[in-house]
Order: structure tokens, then C-alpha cells, then sequence
């Protein structure tokens, strides 16, 4: 929606849409190019944005389990949204249901809003105005809620927190999430040594 | 053209990235550490962005309406609402403290 007002084409701000697909990098690509940064500092930020795809594709292939053949096609619906909702289900036939229809909905609305944003049709209107950009963070807070069963993941997420936000002022954007994600093996750094003081005669029982 | 190639190189390496994450083989995710690794990093990952999502504007960190609306989601959740209660509750309340501030 933004693209149209950076010098891309409607051609160009579709394609980002579909081939692309990760919000995230998407704007940081546009914004960076509207800023007059060169197509490679700009293709860079983005693709930095979208690593964190990356360890979500650990986890959902082992909660999909999908077939090799499959794989491929699955990976470009591999986003924030679509893990969030994968991982709150129950079972692993709901936990593949939930990415399927997550990712075609998403995909859809995703290049469709797109294409009428980038076409003028300005009719949607400021988000923020209604209150509506509030509607992402309460959306992730409602899948990660059930996530967070034992202090192993609370803290987790607390450190998290912590990290994203004070690294947030210093950092390129994108950035502070992936050091974010440092607070995962960190815990689970402390809670293995933890394991090990209260059962000294576990040789290695937490790896 | 210049924008051409900037769309071409992000579209194929961010698709490369989704798909890695999806390569790696079932014999590496069997070890427990990995896989217990593999299970807290959307936790870390998504808490940091629901975080920078309400409490972020630009570099600048801002207490603002979303703050409001993401307490009012908490509440809901403690309280077992469903889960477009909560995403409703949040948006009620984000749009009413606007509303009230101006």
C-alpha cells in the first residue's frame, strides 16, 4: 500500500506482494528504496527481516511433518502468522489445516489489498484510526497466551520482550527481533545447567 | 530496472530462507536439545514482535492507545474470553482511549 508512494509500479508493488510475501521485509525494502538507498542495501535490509522465517521452518516441519514433494510449495506461506496459528493447535492434522487456511486467506488478502492499494483505491482508510493496529499485537498475544505452559517459556518470552523493546532505539529495524530470539537457547542454557546441580549423577541428561 | 532487481533479489532470498528452515533434516530435529531449541524460538521470536508491534513507532518506543488495547487483550485472555473477544476487546479500547484523548 505504501510502495505505490515510493516510486514503484503497480506491477512492482504486486510482485513484491506475491513473490515476497513477509510484510516485514516488503516495507523495509520499499522503505529503504523511497529513501534513495541503492537496490542492494535495500534488498539486504529485507532479506535480514525475513530470517527469522527461517526458524519458524524448523519448527513447523517438525509439527507438519510434510512430505519432501510438498515443502517448496509450503515454504513461501512460512511467516509469522501463519506459525502462530499453527502452533496453538492441538493436533498436528489441525496444526496443518490451520497453516493451510492461515497462509491461502492471508495470501490472498495479503496481494489483494495490495493490488487496490497500490491502483489509489485509498478508500480503506488509516487503520489507526479505528483503533484496528491494535488488532496485531492482541492477535499474536491471544496464540502466544496457550504457549506459555511453563516458567521455561514465560521467561523466555519476558527476556524477549526485554530484548526486542531496549534494542529496539539502537538497532537497524528487523534487528532487535533476531537478538530476540537469542533469549530461546540462553534459558534453556540456564535451565540445562539448572538440571544438572539438582541431579549431579545425570551425566549429560538434558541433551 | 534498478527497482526490478531489488524485488528479484528479495523475492528469491526470502523464499530461500522459508524453505531452509523447512530442509533441515528429521535426523537433526530428533536430538532434544535441538527440538527443544526449535520450540522456544517462535515463542522468543513472536513475544519480541507483539512487544515492538504495541509499544513501537518507528525507533521510538511510545506508550500510546495500543498499550491500552493490549492490556484490555490481557484481561480477556486471563479471563478465558474467545479469541475474537480478545482481538475485539483490543480494538474497542484502542479506538476509545484515541477517542477520548483526541
Amino acid at each position: 500500500m505504501t510502495s505505490a508512494g515510493s516510486g514503484l509500479t503497480v506491477w512492482q508493488s504486486c510482485a513484491l506482494s506475491l513473490l515476497v510475501f513477509t510484510g516485514a521485509s516488503q516495507f523495509a525494502l520499499v522503505g529503504a528504496l523511497a529513501a534513495g538507498g541503492g537496490a542492494v542495501t535495500a534488498a539486504a535490509g529485507a532479506l535480514f527481516l525475513g530470517v527469522r522465517n527461517a526458524f519458524y521452518g524448523l519448527r513447523l516441519s517438525q509439527l507438519l511433518a510434510l512430505p519432501r514433494a510438498v515443502r517448496p510449495f509450503a515454504a513461501q506461506w512460512v511467516i509469522d502468522e501463519t506459525t502462530a496459528v499453527s502452533l496453538a493447535q492441538p493436533t498436528r492434522r489441525n496444526a496443518r489445516m490451520g497453516f493451510a487456511v492461515t497462509g491461502l486467506s492471508l495470501y490472498l488478502l495479503w496481494n489483494l489489498t495490495t493490488l487496490l492499494g497500490a491502483l489509489g483505491a485509498e478508500a480503506i482508510g488509516d487503520t489507526a484510526l479505528w483503533g484496528l493496529d491494535a488488532a496485531g499485537p492482541a492477535v499474536f498475544l491471544a496464540l502466544l497466551a496457550p504457549m506459555l505452559r511453563t516458567t521455561t517459556e514465560r521467561a523466555v518470552a519476558v527476556l524477549a520482550v526485554l530484548l526486542g523493546l531496549g534494542l529496539l532505539p539502537v538497532l537497524p529495524a528487523g534487528v532487535p527481533v533476531l537478538v530476540a530470539a537469542l533469549a530461546a537457547p540462553a534459558v534453556l542454557y540456564v535451565v540445562g545447567r539448572r538440571e544438572r546441580t539438582v541431579r549431579p549423577g545425570a551425566p549429560g541428561g538434558t541433551r | 530496472m534498478n527497482i526490478w532487481i531489488a524485488v528479484a533479489v528479495t523475492a528469491v532470498g526470502c523464499y530461500a530462507v522459508k524453505l531452509a528452515g523447512l530442509l533441515v533434516p528429521a535426523g537433526v530435529l530428533e536430538r532434544p536439545l535441538v527440538r527443544r531449541l526449535a520450540a522456544l524460538l517462535p515463542v522468543a521470536l513472536l513475544a519480541a514482535l507483539t512487544a515492538q508491534q504495541a509499544f513501537a513507532d518507528g525507533h521510538a518506543l511510545v506508550l500510546d492507545a495500543r498499550a491500552a488495547g493490549l492490556g484490555a487483550a490481557g484481561v480477556a485472555l486471563l479471563l478465558r474470553a474467545p479469541f475474537l473477544l480478545v482481538v475485539a476487546a483490543a480494538v474497542v479500547v484502542t479506538a476509545g482511549v484515541r477517542a477520548v484523548a483526541g
